[in-house]
């Protein structure tokens, strides 16, 4: 057993760090106020291997491991977290679905641009009228005399479909009564149109809106994998996913601890520091304590993956404990903060407005509990 | 064309530096980093490849505790193509007149068309290594060099001093010194970062530069540091509360040093 980091990963969590502090930072507070994708971010991301951390270097991406890739979207959260879900969404949910059941034709005709950041991919399936049930999907693609296929339906809450640099969606349809199956299909396409932005209570930065497909015609290419396929390939999907969202969500709490902590070494309340009083300080020492347990929930999870181990399990008690831990971390660390956590010109209360999501999105909070109990065989 | 950037470990600036009384030498026991000056020169040095040197070789080179692999790394992962580097006990202690022979000594091993140093290291922030070396290499020099351009066999260089710019033409072989104002270093990428150590890494000892023990460190140096001691805190500062009249005796206070007219 070894706990120690290896030195390549060591460097690039310092190398995202500093980036993140000093490219991201100083304009997170001015994206959020004015719900600005950052597309400049995205396009050093994409110049570094960022964007792509854990596809082959020969495509754009990084050539690095899970574990890496978890650690950069960690380190993106602690000071900004659109851009942790940008890079997150575009990496797990966008482009792995073509890295892995794609035909040699598509991950050619994708996977550079994808992986290089150069454009961004989206995946739909969530619908207005269904969510983690997704057998109740409604979008249909309707299998046309030459092969090609017809889309009608409606997507919702999807990420990184609407931006200047936006590739392609991937999504859920219905091909055959009781049959999924997952169909590319590029922005331009006829009958494909992303509507307008969604107002959200956080991510501000990041792009979110639903999507409308009237007789949206793709040619028979598009299909992703053998037809019919469509369940088995999104489980997988999600199951990688539950990664990169529990490293927002350790993220997130990693740099809401640290703006608590600093903050009450500074502000002094009964004439000494709030951080001597023991009230505070046993907050302080929550947090630490199930941050760390966190961190070694969610790197077993990315070192299982890494190995070809199964890691589905491990990945949603990741899910589930940095969903629910990053809420208990930052809402202490508003507490800390007093009126001024309430204000906006600390980013304790963007960190706030930017957790809650972390127990809905990819999986409810409930359904990550079904999902561990059925691992549990009751 | 070969190059050869000389980087420094130094302790993390972000750290309070600590001087340890009976050595009297600065504590390097902490975490130590690449020389953030050096990251312009690497920078500068990758631009020439990418530029009006294609295809040159950009070896990073130090004199640094064999501990130093981290550092090594980085610039490699910031750009360079290998490394060398002097990893031997009997440097410790070593002040510029050591170091810089033994820089020398390594960078004499090989024929580089240019050497590249940072303006300065942020640890000692002595400005001169550049100088000792090119003077033990018998080459010429320029430092604080504020933008560079290949021309041919020589370079076009702007040189920042005190009163503006100079502008010099230096023929190569030749060694200079950046300023942090030549360039704005990029990040690395992820695959330089995970690449950097399957680069060449050459590790000397003093023998293998053709250096005895008495050359270098506390034996081979010519300063002998006496005494060591923090600068004194300033007595003179005044603290004002503000009752509604701070901004006017702030204003008085820097008029009357004649800070503002």
């Amino acid at each position: 057993m070894n706990y120690d980091l290896p030195a390549e990963h060591q460097a690039l969590r310092e190398t995202v760090r500093d980036l993140a502090e000093n490219v991201i930072g100083p304009v997170a507070e001015e994206l959020d106020r004015t719900s600005t994708f950052p597309l400049a971010i995205v396009g050093q991301l994409g110049a570094m291997g960022l964007m792509g951390v854990p596809f082959p270097a020969e495509l754009g991406g990084g050539g690095a491991d899970i574990l890496s890739y978890a650690i950069a979207v960690e380190e993106l959260a602690r000071i900004d977290s659109s851009v942790a879900i940008t890079v997150a969404a575009h990496t797990s949910l966008g482009t792995s679905p073509i890295v892995l059941f794609g035909s040699a034709e598509q991950k050619e005709r994708y996977l550079p641009e994808l992986c290089s950041g150069r454009r961004l991919a989206a995946f739909g399936l969530t619908e207005p009228g269904s969510g983690s049930d997704a057998a109740a999907i409604r979008t249909r693609a309707a299998e046309q005399p030459d092969g090609a296929w017809v889309i009608d339906g409606e997507k919702m809450f999807i990420t990184n479909a609407g931006t200047a640099i936006s590739g392609l969606v991937t999504i859920t349809a219905l091909t055959a009564e009781g049959e999924t199956s997952n169909l590319i299909v590029e922005n331009g396409t006829a009958g494909y149109e992303p509507g307008p932005p969604l107002h959200k209570m956080g991510w501000h930065a990041s792009d979110t809106r639903p999507l409308a497909f009237q007789s949206c015609r793709v040619p028979a290419g598009n299909l992703l994998g053998p037809r019919g396929n469509g369940f088995r390939q999104f489980l997988e999907i999600l199951d990688g996913g539950r990664i990169s969202v529990a490293a927002i969500g350790l993220g997130l709490a990693q740099g809401a601890f640290e703006q608590a902590l600093a903050y009450a070494q500074q502000r002094n309340a009964f004439g000494r520091p709030i951080a001597k009083l023991q009230a505070i300080q046993f907050k302080l020492a929550d947090m630490e304590t199930e941050i760390a347990a966190a961190r070694h929930l969610l790197y077993h999870a990315a070192w299982l993956k890494d190995r070809g181990r199964p890691f589905a399990h491990a990945a949603s008690l990741a899910k589930l404990y940095t969903a629910e831990l990053s809420h208990r971390v930052v809402n202490e660390a508003v507490q800390i903060h007093g009126g001024y956590g309430y204000m906006d010109e600390f980013p304790i209360s963007r960190f706030y407005r930017d957790q809650k999501i972390l127990e809905i999105g990819e999986g409810t909070n409930e359904v990550q509990r079904l999902v561990i109990a059925r691992g549990l065989g009751v | 064309m070969k190059i050869a950037v000389c980087v420094k470990e130094v302790p993390d600036p972000t750290a309070e530096k600590r001087i340890d009384p009976d050595t009297k030498r600065l504590v390097r026991s902490g975490e130590n980093t690449l020389n953030r000056y050096d990251r312009h020169a690497i920078e500068e040095a990758v631009r020439l490849r990418e530029g009006a040197a294609p295809g040159a070789e950009i070896a990073v080179v130090l004199v640094a505790p064999a501990s130093a692999s981290r550092t090594v790394d980085k610039a490699l992962a910031q750009g360079g193509d290998r490394s060398v580097h002097l990893a031997d006990d009997g440097l410790s202690g070593s002040d510029i007149v050591a170091t810089s022979r033994a820089l020398a000594a390594v960078l004499a091993r090989d024929s580089y068309d240019l050497i590249v140093f940072g303006q300065q290291g942020s640890d000692a922030e002595c400005y001169v290594m550049a100088s000792a070396v090119a003077e033990r290499l018998a080459r010429p020099c320029v430092t604080q060099v504020a933008a560079l351009a290949l021309d041919g066999s020589s370079l076009k260089v702007k040189r920042q001093v005190e009163t503006g710019y100079e502008t010099l033409e230096v023929s190569l072989p030749a060694v200079i010194s950046v300023s942090d104002a030549i360039n704005e270093p990029r990040y690395p990428s992820l695959p330089a970062i995970m690449g950097a150590k399957r680069k060449p890494h050459e590790v000397l000892s003093l023998a293998d530069v053709g250096l005895a023990a008495g050359d270098v460190g506390v034996d081979g140096s010519r300063t002998h540091v006496s005494a060591l001691s923090k600068p004194p805190t300033r007595g003179d500062s005044v603290k004002l509360e503000d009752d509604g009249t701070a901004a006017e005796k702030i204003l008085a206070f820097l008029v009357e040093r004649k800070v503002v007219a």
